[in-house]
This record gives C-alpha cells, sequence and structure tokens, in this order.
C-alpha cells in the first residue's frame, strides 16, 4: 500500500476522523494503563517500606 | 503421580515462587507485544489494500477485532482462575482473578470505542441495541461489577469469593456474545475468522489481523503478570519473604 503523501496517509481516504479516532483512544488507554502499572508498583513498594519500618519502630518499644 | 510430578505441578501456584517467576517473564512478554503490535500495524497500514467495498475505514479491524476477541479470552480466563481458587482455595488463582480484570475492561472498552467508530461510516451509526454491541457492554459492566464487588468487600477471602462467583455465573454471556451473530439477526457482521471456512478476508488483512491479536494476547500477558506482581506484595505483606523483597527494593 503506497499512499503518496503524509495527506493522504492522514486522511485516510476520508475516514481519517474514524479511522485515527479508533487507533489515538487504543494507544492512550494502552499508555494510561502502562503508567498506572507503574505507578501502582512505586506506591505499592513505597507503601509497604513505610509500613515496615513503622513495624520494625513497634518492636524496639 | 509420583511425588516430584506434584511438586513440579504445584510448584509456581505458591505467590512467593509466582513473583519472582512473573518479574522474569514479564519484560518478554512487553517486548514481545511492542514487536508484534509494531509488525502488525506495518502490514495493516502499508501492507494491506484498500478494502473493495469500505475503503480505508476497515482499516479498524486490526485493533477492533484482536480488541474483542481479549476482551471475551481474558473473561474466560478470569473465570478459569475464579473456578480454580473457589474450588482449591489457591491464593494466587484469586489473585490472578483481580489482576485481569482491569485488562480485560480496557480491552471492551476498546473494542466497544473503536466499533462505534466503524459504525458510524459503515452503519451510519454509532451504537444500535442489537445483540451483539449489548452483549459486549453487558461485558464491560460485568468486569466492571467484579473489579467493584471485590473492592466493596473488606475481608478478602470473602471478596475473592463473591468475586470468583460473580466471574463464573458471567462466562455465560461469552458465548451469548461469539453466537449472538449467528443466533439473532443483527447489524454486525459475521465472523470473518471461524474454524470451519476459509477467512473472507485478502491474505495479507487477515496476517495483519492475526499478528495484532497475538501482539494483544502478549500485551495482555504482560500487563497481567506486572499487576498480579502489586497484588502478590499488598497481600502477602505480612510474610517475611516480601518484607526481604521490599527491604531490597528500597
Amino acid at each position: 500500500m503506497n499512499w503518496g503523501s503524509w495527506q493522504n496517509f492522514l486522511a485516510m481516504g476520508g475516514y481519517g476522523l474514524y479511522v485515527w479516532g479508533s487507533y489515538v483512544v487504543t494507544l492512550v488507554v494502552l499508555v494510561a494503563e502502562i503508567v498506572a502499572l507503574v505507578t501502582r508498583r512505586r506506591g505499592v513498594v513505597e507503601r509497604l517500606a513505610k509500613y515496615y519500618a513503622a513495624r520494625r519502630r513497634n518492636d524496639e518499644t | 503421580m509420583s511425588k516430584s510430578d506434584t511438586f513440579s505441578w504445584f510448584h509456581f501456584s505458591s505467590p512467593q515462587t509466582f513473583y519472582p517467576l512473573a518479574g522474569t517473564l514479564q519484560p518478554w512478554f512487553a517486548a514481545l507485544a511492542f514487536l508484534l503490535c509494531a509488525v502488525g500495524l506495518y502490514i495493516g497500514f502499508f501492507v494491506a489494500p484498500t478494502d473493495a467495498q469500505q475503503g480505508e475505514s476497515y482499516r479498524i479491524i486490526f485493533i477492533h477485532v484482536p480488541a474483542a476477541w481479549m476482551s471475551m479470552f481474558l473473561y474466560l480466563v478470569m473465570g478459569f482462575w475464579s473456578g480454580i481458587g473457589l474450588v482449591l482455595n489457591t491464593r494466587l488463582s484469586s489473585m490472578m482473578a483481580t489482576a485481569l480484570a482491569p485488562t480485560g475492561a480496557l480491552f471492551t472498552f476498546i473494542a466497544l470505542w473503536t466499533g462505534a467508530l466503524w459504525g458510524k461510516p459503515t452503519w451510519g451509526t454509532w451504537w444500535v441495541w442489537d445483540a451483539r454491541l449489548t452483549s459486549e457492554l453487558i461485558l464491560l459492566f460485568l468486569y466492571i461489577g467484579f473489579m467493584a464487588l471485590q473492592a466493596a468487600i473488606d475481608d478478602q477471602r470473602r471478596a475473592d469469593k463473591a468475586g470468583a462467583v460473580l466471574a463464573l455465573v458471567g462466562v455465560i454471556n461469552i458465548p451469548i456474545i461469539y453466537f449472538s451473530v449467528q443466533w439473532w439477526s443483527t447489524l454486525h457482521q459475521g465472523a470473518s475468522v471461524n474454524m470451519k471456512s476459509a477467512p473472507t478476508m485478502a491474505t495479507t488483512m487477515l496476517v495483519g489481523m492475526l499478528i495484532m491479536a497475538l501482539g494483544f494476547w502478549m500485551y495482555g500477558i504482560a500487563a497481567t503478570l506486572a499487576r498480579v506482581r502489586c497484588v502478590i506484595l499488598e497481600r502477602e505483606r505480612h510474610t517475611d519473604w516480601v518484607a526481604a523483597e521490599i527491604g531490597r527494593q528500597t
């Protein structure tokens, strides 16, 4: 498939809004999930580190 | 069954042994997902020809069909782990079900969203309340219901049990989605790919779609493994090995 130009590629034969509306939203959703997973991982590690630190302080007193 | 057989089968069913395994496998599935999607998109946009009837609008198929397949497949996997968790009372099975739900819900949303954007130019409407679309919407509600129910119950074991029952009852919806286009008259076209006959689409279109489906599959595994590792840490925080793991991470 040879599109000839960027304009043609973006236009998608007049269906640009539908095709790119599908692809962009899919990309945004997947990237959002990846960011959410990385954030969650960091949050869990941080929260548990505090939890164990508090537990150690409790044990000492 | 010999003793060693039982050992190997159940070895990775403990959160402690599965956690590092998931950590080792996850980046490979993520890399495979990226690679397959890159190849799939290349084929979808630069190799596959224009469709004779639908023009370029059909190119939505490269995400719509793989996302719809994954939305149903992940639900079946979630139902499988829910059932195992319910019967065998294995903690890791319930954690897997919990970890699968958000990714399944996202794929369901993508299937519905891309379907609407495909329906508008092809059928002239974003949405119709027909069997295929309605049952897929119910699938989204099942995923959301599963997550909400689990989040609403404080006692983890009861949350797992209630979620598992909901997930298993919802499995009935999967064949309804799949066969809806045969059982009821609907705007939605029948399956382009099935077990009985040759696919009704150009080979390059089919190859691009199947590679995207593989890519989404690998993505689903990667996301689930990443999430189940968080779930394991949270739920097993009372154990010494999680304390040691957090000690290594910080």
